[in-house]
């Protein structure tokens, strides 16, 4: 199969796939929630627990209702596409991989600058932390490169070491455009514009404007409910879930700026704790079957 | 003698971490050099983002063997000990000398230790030095960090090089193991540079496309900069920070320059240099007129193929895109008013006990309306003072500032000019914060100075209130900063401020146990100023501890009269005789000759007496001698009679340097006293009389400063 990253964002994540793939990762597909970063699927988070190796590389779209900016910003979008791929244990040769990852994908380090400039990773929301880098090309990051440390409160053990491309922008880097909306969707003339400038506008305005703020509070306040329901009866991953749901209803909150500063706070713990709760128990299911398997683990 | 070269290769080391890691591997080499018996001379050390270099000249082949000795038990002692010392030093009874200590036999143990090959002592230290080492955050990483144990280090460690002379020193650590071979330029250079020795290893490097050392790189940048800047006809608004910071980034650094949209230059050049500097780490430049142009200059790691023209246009559509943003919040603010951000103050917090920003808000253009009306400057315009202070803080919850925190203050003032108000209410916005450092400029305008002081005294004393105190280093609301900002705004712009009143202004009534708190705090700081800028702690120490002074100024005008004065001829001379009356007094243990006349003299000896008649007699009594005084006396009495006025009017007047005359006249007199009149007399009403009179010496100069905390 021809690819033509250079001229096509499908391509761009089809010879990524294929990379990604020759290398030994599953190729998985989005989650099917609404999120905020790729991190968020089980894939990354529940998977970065234990000690199993575990190779998986996914796009994930992202909702950040902040970010939106109603079409009119050639960057910033509140939807958005992340490659992600996580290798458990880090490989030795991780940096080589990404760097031929980008020679894939039509950027020539010799031509463009390449640089890891440091950037920690911390989410309080999940209880997790790392240290690692975000990648510049030519000043723009387009990759965030984390060795995760600690996930749920947890050590990770083994780390995993996790790389989230920033689609949109390196497919502009590649395409050599200065609009995302003008970035080609395919090879046949479909535009970026053309699949997501009418979502953009619209949700920029739901998100900001229209979002039934009670409704919202209250979504909130059954995905906490239904999170500890699912925790007391022993399905940590479906508790997971609506840890997740209750953290983008946050977001969305946040974009009705209707959560004060005081309130943003508490409102970032109550997540916290279900996230952290969420990975607690699946690592109190799961620690006994990995510290079996892995005589050298302990959790 | 052998050149030592250690390099530690790793994945990309934070630039700010570079300078602390380059002193740490010499601290430690040099540590486990010197206890491994090593001696070490001249030591260079090298970073790039990708490794640590040490170069340590002249190490020795081995260390030199020694022999030492130690005492044991002496002859006759128990076998068990005998041979417990044998055991401590290795030896056989029979290899003990017997030596005479003082008259007694004594055993004593020689131990010869041979010299060891530096290179095994290398071979044992690198492992430790790299165990030991010390970053500000670390990680695991790869298999081994399946269990608790792995190493740990600022990112991936991937290589060792470790040659001493031309020879390998062979040593490992969780798998990396040493040897001759390195990396050069992650991208211009493939494969492997293998090291002969300490000695060719940056030339080698440098072939591989790597300058390794840091300063060499940093002035490749400084310079390369200002090139650049130049050819573009602009000069480079110079950053040294940026130097180090790009230095870090890179093995091979490339300066390039670049321009952006001149309409960027519309939003406020501080928000155009901050985006570029902390997000992109890019220099800006300045047009001959010294305004900020349209260009940035990035540094590149790589030499392009292209000369840089792809990197330039990447770098540019980045700091578009992030020029935009800024652009967006600098319109997106201005559509709303000052006064209309300044209400969603009410949903921050300022802390939880004192309610939110919006409340300290408030209270902050309260005072600052009765600074400007009532207290320190009368003329002041105390409408648009209330203006400006409840505008001073709106900016904190727009987007730009939320953004670019730094920039509290500078944006409020922006904003405030945007929508026309009067240019000193947008200057009091956006100097209200200053003084911050040591070396900003203080604020003179009055306006500045009236919301900048009300905003200073209302946090010290909302803090106050709450019993909130710095303690030890912990300071975490800024208060000793927020009490040297008040000072300085007052000594700069000379204000006769009364605490007292200020704390009866702010709190809507007196409140004694607040003043106190808010004296004794400023009093402490401005201690610890007067003494960093070099007055002597023992006259501040005799100023302050008269109490009962609320004006911070003035008691500084005090602090300094006693300093000249203390310079003087006179000075010095009066402090003579003031110990030597106190002195005396303190001998004879003199509480005055009248029952309750004053110790301290800030008491009225009268205040206990009921009776007229009474007053009147110990009032005369006290101004009458029963004898004829001779004449030093005669003439010592006189002259506190005048000085005593004299200096108290002075001080009434706040003009101490006359005080301090008033003072000083009485030099010759207490001078002439002790030398032709005897205190101790036998007559005890002489006696008594006489002591009272060197009471009142003491006392009159003890209500210009407590001379007895001057040293000398």
């Amino acid at each position: 199969m021809n690819r033509d990253p250079a001229n096509s964002f499908q391509d761009m994540i089809l010879a990524l796939h294929d990379f990604w793939s020759a290398h030994g990762c599953l190729i998985l597909q989005p989650y099917d929630m609404r999120m905020g970063a790729g991190t968020f699927h089980t894939a990354t988070t529940l998977r970065a627990l234990g000690p199993e190796p575990w190779n998986a590389a996914f796009v994930q779209p992202c909702r950040r209702p902040t970010d939106g900016r109603y079409g009119e910003n050639p960057n910033r979008l509140q939807h958005y596409y992340q490659y992600q791929v996580i290798l458990k244990p880090s490989p030795s040769d991780i940096q080589d991989l990404y760097l031929e990852s980008l020679r894939v994908i039509g950027i020539d380090p010799l031509k463009h600058d390449i640089r890891f400039v440091e950037d920690d990773w911390e989410s309080p929301t999940l209880g997790a932390w790392g240290l690692g880098w975000e990648v510049w090309c030519d000043g723009m990051e387009v990759t965030q490169f984390t060795y995760f440390q600690q996930m749920g409160g947890f050590d990770c053990k083994p780390v995993a070491g996790e790389l989230t491309y920033g689609l949109e922008r390196l497919a502009m880097y590649i395409q050599s455009v200065d609009n995302v909306y003008d970035l080609a969707f395919n090879s046949a003339g479909v535009s970026y514009g053309d699949v997501f400038l009418e979502n953009e506008k619209q949700m920029s305005k739901w998100n900001f404007e229209v979002a039934d703020t009670d409704a919202l509070f209250d979504l909130f306040a059954k995905a906490e409910a239904e999170c500890r329901n699912a925790l007391a009866n022993e399905v940590p991953i479906a508790a997971y879930e609506q840890a997740v749901e209750a953290s983008h209803i946050f977001n969305l909150l946040q974009a009705r700026g209707v959560i004060s500063v005081q309130e943003r706070a508490s409102y970032m713990a109550r997540v916290r704790d279900l996230a952290r709760g969420s990975c607690e128990a699946h690592m109190a299911k799961e620690a006994p079957v990995w510290a079996e398997k892995y005589p050298e683990w302990s959790a | 003698m052998s050149d030592f070269l250690l390099e530690l290769r790793s994945e990309e080391i934070p630039a700010r971490m570079q300078a602390g890691a380059r002193a740490e591997l010499e601290k430690l080499f040099r540590r486990e050099m010197t206890s491994a018996g090593v001696d070490v001379a001249g030591v260079t050390v090298w970073s790039t983002p990708r490794r640590l270099a040490l170069i340590a000249r002249g190490l020795p082949d081995a260390t030199q063997a020694v022999s030492e000795e130690a005492k044991g038990p002496p002859q006759g002692a128990p076998d068990a000990a005998i041979d417990g010392f044998c055991r401590k030093n290795g030896v056989t009874k029979d290899q003990l000398e017997l030596r005479d200590v003082k008259g007694r036999q004594i055993y004593f143990a020689v131990i010869e230790k041979p010299g060891q090959s530096v290179r095994d002592l290398l071979a044992k230290a690198i492992p430790a030095i790299i165990r030991e080492f010390s970053w500000p955050k670390s990680m695991r990483w790869g298999d081994a960090s399946i269990g608790t144990d792995s190493l740990r280090w600022v990112r991936p460690l991937s290589g060792i090089v470790a040659l001493l002379g031309d020879d390998i020193v062979e040593c490992g650590v969780h798998g990396v193991t040493s040897g001759a071979a390195t990396k050069g330029h992650r991208f211009h250079h493939s494969g492997e540079i293998t090291i002969g020795n300490a000695a060719d290893y940056a030339m080698k490097l440098r072939a591989g496309h790597v300058i390794v050392d840091h300063a060499e790189r940093q002035d490749m940048i400084r310079t390369g900069a200002a090139a650049v800047a130049s050819e573009a006809g602009l000069s480079l608004v110079e950053d040294e920070d940026l130097v180090i910071e790009n230095a870090g980034l890179t093995e091979w650094p490339i300066p390039l320059l670049g321009r952006f949209e001149d309409d960027f230059l519309e939003v406020p050049p501080e928000t155009i240099q901050l985006t570029a500097r902390v997000n992109q780490k890019y220099f800006v430049c300045e047009d001959a007129e010294g305004k900020l142009a349209n260009a940035f200059i990035c540094t590149a790691n790589i030499a392009a193929e292209d000369g840089g023209a792809a990197i330039v246009d990447g770098n540019r559509k980045v700091l578009a895109a992030r020029l935009s943003d800024a652009r967006f919040f600098w319109d997106v603010d201005r559509k709303k008013t000052l006064e209309q951000h300044a209400e969603g103050l009410a949903r921050i917090t300022f802390h939880e006990k004192l309610g939110t920003v919006a409340d300290k808000v408030k209270r902050v253009a309260k005072l600052a309306e009765w600074l400007t009306s009532d207290a320190a400057a009368p003329n002041g315009d105390h409408k648009a003072a209330r203006r400006a202070a409840e505008l001073c803080k709106a900016d904190l919850v727009t987007e730009m500032v939320g953004e670019f925190p730094e920039l509290q203050g500078l944006m409020g003032g922006y904003y405030a000019r945007a929508e026309g108000l009067q240019s000193d209410v947008a200057d009091a916005i956006r100097d209200h914060y200053k003084p911050v450092g040591q070396e900003d400029e203080v604020p003179t305008a009055p306006l500045t100075v009236a919301v900048g002081l009300a905003d200073k005294l209302d946090t010290l004393l909302s803090f106050f209130k709450i019993g909130i105190f710095p303690t030890g280093s912990k300071d975490p609301f800024a208060l000793r900063r927020a009490a040297l900002g008040y000072l300085r705004l007052v000594q700069a712009n000379d204000l006769n401020l009364s605490l007292d009143q200020v704390v009866h202004a702010w709190d809507g009534r007196p409140n004694k146990a607040l003043v106190s708190k808010l004296t004794d705090f400023l009093a402490d700081r401005l201690k610890v100023q007067q003494r960093e800028a070099g007055v002597r702690h023992d006259l501040i120490d005799a100023v302050f501890a008269l109490g009962g002074e609320d004006d911070l100024v003035r008691l500084l005008a005090r602090v300094k009269a006693l300093q000249s004065f203390m310079d003087s001829e006179d000075g010095t001379n009066l402090l003579a005789g003031y110990k030597r009356a106190a002195n005396i007094l303190k001998k004879e243990d003199w509480q005055g000759s009248g029952s309750r006349i004053a110790r301290t003299g800030d008491e009225d000896p009268m205040e206990n007496v009921d009776d007229p008649q009474m007053r009147a007699i110990y009032a005369a009594r006290a101004k009458t001698l029963s004898y004829t005084p001779e004449p030093a006396e005669k003439a010592l009495i006189d002259a506190l009679d005048a000085a005593g006025p004299k200096a108290a009017a002075a001080i009434e007047a706040e003009d101490f340097s006359a005080a301090m005359s008033a003072l000083a006249s009485l030099r010759a007199p207490i001078d002439s006293f002790f030398e032709d009149v005897t205190v101790n007399d036998d007559d005890p009403a002489k006696r008594s009389a006489r002591l009272d009179l060197l009471a009142r010496f003491r006392d009159a100069v003890h209500r210009v400063a407590d001379f007895s905390r001057i040293e000398g």
